[in-house]
């Protein structure tokens, strides 16, 4: 039997030092709680998870990102106020506003002990162009090409990737099309095709030939069969 | 007149000296044996691979981003196109991670619907896949036109269940979409009876051909220990001998009920990741007379779901199956809307491809295709 998620975090805590992490609740009936872990010691964590005899998570499944835009959560309070002159609860609603960010999530399953799985993740603190998260492709290595897709479709940089390069889109490409506020351009024919470099040549190919339409050779004296 | 003797000179081109210099070959994407649109850049020294990167997303549409525009039921379809080969299982997977969004309990019947789909989906994908590896390996159309004959039938058993040979949009969460009549299950039972046969005559032309044995033995060698660190699932994985099975590990579905054993290989090699295949085929036609056995009487629906217009609660969940390739999740997140606002598929072709560097390094090229076609790809599920 493994150990619940709360047991893990106190785990994780006594032996990983100044590890700072947080469980994130989930209203699904699915139960799959998961566990928020600083960026700073997130490959500490990761590598106890791995090799916790107790635990043992050899097999990071899936990993994959998730963006997150600003949002703005509103929620009631209960609040003491003074109002004429006398104490009354009231009921207010707060507005809480939460800047947006990018999330790893990983799917971690243990092969050798049969349990699963453990969901941790990882927040960059923007969502800036070069948000940048710790790779955890030197512990699992089945990250290896999961995190370069995250790279691809939604910009996260992974410090410590061996090869981190674009892997479904073109090298050229400059967007990234998971992002929620991702619009496609308005050439949706574009394609990394040097198209006018084809078409010039095309040209040039074409202009050397001299334009023969068969009058000039009646001109002079019906011959067609001289050499051009 | 006396003839001149001279001294031929060998052409430039025999005598410049490569060795030592490796030679940049792009193999694909226009391949046979690269099962669909695939490209890796290998360097080569002669014929050795010293180096090789795959290259994906000749075939990519960003099927994540159509599944978080899309409401919950119109991506069912779209799974169908992920593996084009095994679109039960792809249905089967997603109404499964939908269920454990939401809650929802399938009935019996159709439990053992999904099972009996799902292992008819494994025996052809695997028959399949024997016949294009001995394809690649140059046994030029005759295996693959037997295990076609073979697919054929389960592909016409789909048709008349679904409707459609291979893109069957045939699950639904809560259940299936149609229920499959009496006749239908004894005509299924008919394919599955005499399937063995085809399974005894097959081995016979693979298992102890010297030709295959000498390609495919000690090629393409994946450790146990590297197998589970990259996260390769399935026949791929047990051929390693590591025994993690979904359908035992997690025992979703009926699988529980069903008496069925893993096989297990030694090596790791593509002999053993082959024989894999042939084994598992065998387990699936156990299942499945088990379950034409067992099936109850029932509805196909939990009545309860309404699939239309359908809202699950703020959360998220992440739903597993053993597709015939590996493991095949799915992970949703609700933010209370009709569309996923997160909609990830974990493709276990595309993962199984991180290692395939290391398998190939060494080998000639002629390995190299023999090692791919090993690891068992469809490109609409790698680039997806």
């Amino acid at each position: 039997m493994m150990d619940s998620l709360e047991q893990i975090k106190t785990r994780i805590e006594s032996s990983v030092p100044g590890a700072k992490t947080e469980i994130v609740p989930n209203g699904s009936p699915s139960q799959q709680t998961s566990l928020l872990v600083d960026n700073e010691h997130a490959r500490e964590v990761a590598k106890f998870l791995r090799d916790d005899l107790a635990l043992r998570f050899d097999f990071c499944s899936n990993a994959t990102g998730v963006d997150w835009l600003d949002r703005v959560v509103t929620k009631k309070v209960k609040m003491k106020k003074i109002i004429e002159g006398a104490e009354k609860e009231v009921e207010e609603t707060q507005q809480e506003k939460i800047p947006g960010y990018l999330e790893a999530v990983y799917h971690l399953y243990s092969i050798s002990q049969k349990h699963g799985p453990v969901i941790i993740r990882m927040r960059t603190t923007d969502r800036a162009a070069g948000a940048r998260l710790p790779s955890l492709t030197p512990i699992w290595r089945s990250a290896e090409f999961q995190e370069r897709e995250i790279f691809d479709l939604y910009g996260i940089r992974f410090v410590g990737h061996p090869d981190l390069r674009r892997i479904l889109m073109w090298d050229e490409f400059k967007d990234y099309p998971m992002r929620k506020d991702y619009r496609e351009p308005d050439d949706y024919e574009y394609e990394p095709t040097p198209h006018d470099d084809v078409l010039e040549k095309a040209k040039r190919h074409y202009a050397s030939r001299p334009q023969l339409d068969g009058a000039e050779a009646l001109r002079d004296g019906g011959n067609v069969n001289r050499d051009l | 007149m006396t003839a001149t003797v001279q001294t031929l000179e060998p052409p430039k081109a025999m005598t410049s000296k490569l060795e030592g210099e490796l030679m940049e070959v792009s193999m694909g994407p226009q391949h046979p044996s690269t099962h669909g649109v695939f490209r890796m850049n290998v360097a080569l020294d002669g014929e050795i691979v010293r180096k090789l990167k795959p290259v994906f997303g000749y075939l990519h549409r960003n099927h994540e981003k159509i599944g978080e525009n899309t409401s919950y039921l119109g991506s069912m379809p779209y799974t169908d196109r992920l593996d084009y080969f095994c679109s039960m299982t792809n249905n089967w997977a997603y109404a499964l991670s939908v269920e454990k969004l939401s809650g929802i309990e399938v009935p019996e019947r159709a439990e053992y619907l999904r099972i009996i789909l799902a292992e008819l989906t494994r025996l052809q994908n695997h028959a399949s896949l024997l016949g294009f590896l001995l394809s690649d390996m140059g046994a030029w159309g005759t295996p693959l036109m037997y295990a076609f004959r073979e697919r054929e039938k389960i592909l016409d058993l789909f048709e008349s269940l679904s409707g459609s040979r291979m893109m069957c949009d045939y699950m639904r969460f809560g259940g299936c979409r149609v229920d499959a009549s009496a006749d239908w299950l004894a005509r299924a039972k008919k394919i599955v009876d005499v399937f063995p046969k085809f399974l005894d005559e097959f081995e016979k032309l693979i298992v102890e051909n010297e030709i295959l044995i000498a390609r495919t033995q000690e090629v393409g060698k994946l450790s146990a220990d590297l197998a589970v660190s990259a996260g390769i699932t399935g026949p791929m994985l047990r051929a390693c001998g590591v025994n993690y099975d979904i359908r035992k590990v997690d025992g979703y579905g009926f699988y529980p009920r069903f008496k069925f054993r893993i096989p297990l290989g030694e090596h790791g090699d593509t002999y053993d990741r082959l024989m894999m295949r042939a084994l598992e085929m065998r387990e699936s036609i156990s299942i499945l007379k088990q379950a034409f056995e067992q099936i109850p009487a029932g509805p196909v629906m939990n009545p309860k779901v309404k699939i239309r217009a359908f809202r699950p609660a703020v959360g998220e969940a992440y739903g597993r199956i053993e597709a015939p390739k590996g493991e095949l999740g799915f992970y949703l997140i609700s933010d209370g809307s009709p569309n996923p606002y997160r909609y990830r598929v974990r493709p276990p072709s595309f993962i199984n491809l991180t290692i395939l560097e290391d398998l190939c390094l060494g080998h000639t090229v002629a390995d190299v295709m023999v090692i791919l076609g090993s690891v068992d790809i469809v490109m609409g599920e790698v680039d997806r």
